[in-house]
């Protein structure tokens, strides 16, 4: 068992979540206490000690599956199961369908009878009546036959569990049937034994219910989370399944996910970008109260008397270490110019979000938003408490369209030299944001190095890997000579790191 | 007071060593969740479990969470199942030592040592050092009581980074370390809780001390069962609405997030009112008491009524 744990925290480590052995030690001594057949307890026994972030959980629990949930004789699979195209189903399955079949049915499928492939008719129709049911082990048990029967997943073939979701997905038509379980839902409610989750509606005169759009809502929403449900159940057979053929460890690794922090947001999949817009928050709350607290804690202040007595006690009463208070030093201005051209859209927006939400450790902030126009958006950061609110009000108002909306950082640069190069001075930071994939435009570099004469610092923040610079139509390289540092910024750990040294 | 016994001069042998922890306070961790329950807090099986091993493991547990999930409130409930006494630490920025841990009382001392102005500075040093003089706060009180005790550090992150070193000690060897007077060792483990509402990362060396627990804003079931435990005189088929518009105004992108005691407000208000089933217009009435700002209302307010909005 101790080799599980080591093999689990080593696969926990792969994955970026950071264990110190005192927690491996830790996690060893919390096995003890809980019994293993207690997969949930021990799930949270081991998170305990061995995840000390809640962002981190979502791989934890992925990792968890694979190497504990998916183990002992009840989640072998049997040899036809993989081989005949799941047309077969184990007895188990069969029973438990047979055993929780609602009974409003017609019956079907008595004796052996039903334990033959169903038809896609009948899968559909059992899917419809678990989802219907709130019936959990029903819900489990469709999950597993839909895998069976649509995955098309064969032994040894090197595809991730994604490709086989998708596969199962698309044959079952959720959406599909959510409509249709809301449809039935309404005639259901003029019965008397119907629960409904909304409130009572009422019957209009066809047996027809009219849902108020609070219950209509309400219902959906219900629907949705057994749908939700369904697909998680789903993700656990294809998983049980892809153990079963490769092992734990060589699983673990092809579907290891990033931590929400060390995503490239460049290449973030839809599902990983709402999860990096849940990170970008707090983290960017945590940078401000860390900021704030570096700022005055950086310099010496006047004495603080009571503390120094305080503290002269330990010399019986003579003050040998004064103690002082601490005072602001000078904050910088920032002025921020980026592109936010569909490649890099996103990483413009986290980085203006980032800034702003520091915006106090700076003595002044001004935004520019560019394609092939450029537009101050400054003004859509005044008196809003969530920056967040601003950069939507960046999507759809900023003016940065020229000529085709592709991003002609020459010409950009050029009008924001003409019309606020005079506005830089030697206190200013500025912050050029860009992949410099300038469309073969002219460069116009010169308004960089005149920026760098005038500034106190210029950066490029490139959020393309390194290798990929001054290939193609980028030309990171003829800006990044006039300024003071380019850094490649592909993730929000990186995006944090490098305005918390800004501040 | 401390019974000297469990006071070490500094100059004694200090003898270091994990703490040995007592009889388990629990059976399983089905019996923390009953337990639990019986005290109206309804914990779900990842609260139950890190609990249960807390008491097994004899380690703080670090509770990570939205605002007003049942963090302060899982020490609280604790303290009443296990009949213990809760001490609790309320940090703030600012927080410090003498008011963390324990203070001399300086003024007295002074006054002592003017008193004694002709006695060597020897002996009265050994005096003015002695526990006659030692004001202890919630952390000391904690280690010294020797009756069994809750520990709840309320609010960690709001201290500064370098404050929360003052913690570790006790976190680890359950002792606190007086330099002019000794150590002093705890003669029961307490349970110990820190919650933090996550303003800031704490420091590693904090976090590895802890077991850790994130509450997040709990799933239907469990939110329809706090609410009818909490709220008396609510039916279940309200409690049931309640729990159920909350769910869908949280899957919104709102400012702020209705959390379980704006939940348990909302439950109230609409008792006391009389409703007895929530429709739009009433919902909106109220959606004040469940959300803290104006956009976050309008904008419920009109998912709610099921009007379309634009963008
Ligand atoms: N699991 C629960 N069981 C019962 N009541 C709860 C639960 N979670 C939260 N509450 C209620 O919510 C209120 C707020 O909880 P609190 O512990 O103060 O939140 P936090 O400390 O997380 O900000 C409590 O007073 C309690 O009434
Ligand atoms: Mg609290």
């Amino acid at each position: 068992m101790l080799d599980l744990l080591t093999g689990f925290v080593a696969e926990l480590r792969a994955a970026g979540i950071p264990v110190s052995l005192t927690e491996h030690l830790d996690a060893a001594e919390a096995m003890r206490h809980v019994p293993l057949e207690d997969r949930e307890g021990l799930k949270y026994a081991l998170g305990a000690s061995l995840v000390k972030s809640s962002t981190h959980w979502r791989a934890y629990d992925t990792t968890f599956e694979i190497y504990f949930s998916l183990r002992g004789p009840e989640y072998q699979i049997a040899e036809n199961e993989l081989e005949e195209d799941g047309e077969q189903t184990d007895e188990s399955d069969a029973a438990n369908l047979a055993g929780h079949g609602t009974g409003k049915g017609r019956g079907r499928g008595g004796g052996g009878g039903g334990q033959e492939g169903m038809s896609p008719e009948e899968l559909a129709e059992l899917l419809y009546k678990a989802l219907l049911g709130a019936n959990d082990s029903m819900i489990a048990a469709v999950a597993r036959h839909a895998v069976a029967r649509y995955a098309g997943m064969e032994p040894g073939r090197p595809v991730g569990g994604t490709y086989y979701l998708y596969r199962t997905l698309r044959n079952l038509d959720l959406d599909r049937i959510l409509d249709r379980l809301l449809d039935d839902a309404r005639v259901a409610s003029t019965s008397p034994t119907a629960k409904d989750p909304g409130a009572g509606p009422e019957a209009d005169t066809g047996g027809q219910v009219t849902f108020t759009a609070l219950e209509e809502r309400l219902l959906r929403d219900e629907f949705q989370s057994r749908i939700d449900q369904l697909r998680h159940e789903i993700e656990n057979e294809i998983r049980r399944r892809l153990v079963a053929d490769r092992g734990s460890e060589a699983l673990a690794k092809s579907l290891r996910k990033p931590l929400p922090e060390d995503v490239d947001v460049m290449h973030a999949t839809r599902d990983e970008m709402v999860l990096l817009k849940k990170a970008l928050q707090p983290l960017s709350r945590k940078l401000a109260v860390r900021l704030a607290r570096k700022r005055r804690h950086g310099r010496k202040g006047p004495l603080d008397f009571r503390s120094t007595v305080r503290h002269s006690l330990s010399t019986g009463g003579v003050p040998l270490e004064p103690k002082f208070r601490y005072p602001r030093p000078a904050k910088p201005e920032i002025v921020v110019i980026a592109d936010i051209s569909g490649s890099v859209a996103s990483f413009a927006r986290f980085t203006l979000h980032l800034v702003h939400a520091i915006s106090s450790q700076f003595s002044k902030v001004r935004s520019f938003v560019f394609i092939d126009g450029i537009d101050e958006v400054s003004r859509f950061f005044e008196n809003v408490d969530d920056p967040a609110d601003a950069v939507h009000r960046i999507n759809t108002e900023a003016d940065v369209i020229w000529v085709d909306g592709h991003s002609d950082y020459g010409h950009a640069l050029t009008v924001f030299w003409e019309r606020w190069g005079e506005e830089i001075t030697p206190r200013t930071s500025v912050l050029l944001l860009g992949d410099a994939r300038n469309n073969y435009h002219a460069s116009q570099a010169w308004v960089v190095k005149e920026l760098q004469d005038r500034a106190r610092r210029v950066y490029w923040l490139n959020p393309e890997p390194r290798a990929y610079w001054n290939s193609g139509d980028s030309i990171v390289g003829e800006y990044g000579v006039h300024c003071d540092s380019v850094i490649e910024c592909r993730t929000l750990r990186q995006l944090e790191q490098f305005v918390g040294e800004l501040a | 007071m401390t019974s000297p016994t469990n006071v070490t001069r500094e100059n004694d042998a200090i003898t270091t060593g994990f703490p040995v922890a007592g009889k388990p306070r629990f059976e399983s961790i089905e019996a923390v969740r009953q337990g639990l329950a019986s005290v109206d807090y309804l914990a779900d099986e990842g609260i139950a479990g890190v609990v249960y091993l807390a008491d097994r493991l004899a380690k703080p547990v670090l509770v990570e969470g939205p605002a007003g999930t049942g963090k302060t409130e899982l020490a609280k409930s604790v303290a009443r199942l296990t009949g213990s006494r809760l001490i609790r630490l309320q940090c703030y920025e600012g927080l410090d030592e003498s008011k963390a841990l324990y203070e001399w009382n300086y003024k007295k001392q002074l006054l002592r040592i003017q008193a004694g102005a002709d006695q060597a500075w020897q002996e009265l040093e050994e005096d003015i050092f002695s526990e006659e003089f030692l004001l202890a706060r919630p952390l000391l009180e904690a280690i010294r009581s020797p009756d069994p005790v809750v520990l709840l550090i309320d609010e960690v992150d709001r201290v500064e980074l370098e404050t929360e070193a003052l913690l570790l000690e006790i976190l680890s060897e359950y002792q606190v370390s007086i330099p002019e007077l000794g150590t002093v060792r705890a003669t029961q483990i307490p349970l110990v809780f820190l919650t933090s509402n996550n303003t800031r990362e704490l420091s590693e060396a904090l976090k590895r001390r802890c077991l850790y627990l994130h509450i997040d804003y709990p799933q239907l079931d469990r939110e329809r069962a706090i609410i009818e435990t909490r709220v008396p005189g609510i039916s279940e088929a309200l409690a049931d609405q309640v729990a159920r518009i909350v769910r869908s105004l949280r899957t919104l992108e709102l400012k702020k997030l209705p959390s379980v005691s704006e939940t348990l407000d909302w439950a109230r208000t609409l008792v006391v009112l009389g409703v007895e089933s929530i429709d739009a217009e009433r919902a909106s009435e109220t959606l004040n008491i469940l959300l803290k700002y104006q956009s976050d209302i309008n904008r419920a307010a009109k998912e709610l009524a099921g009007v379309e909005l634009t963008d």
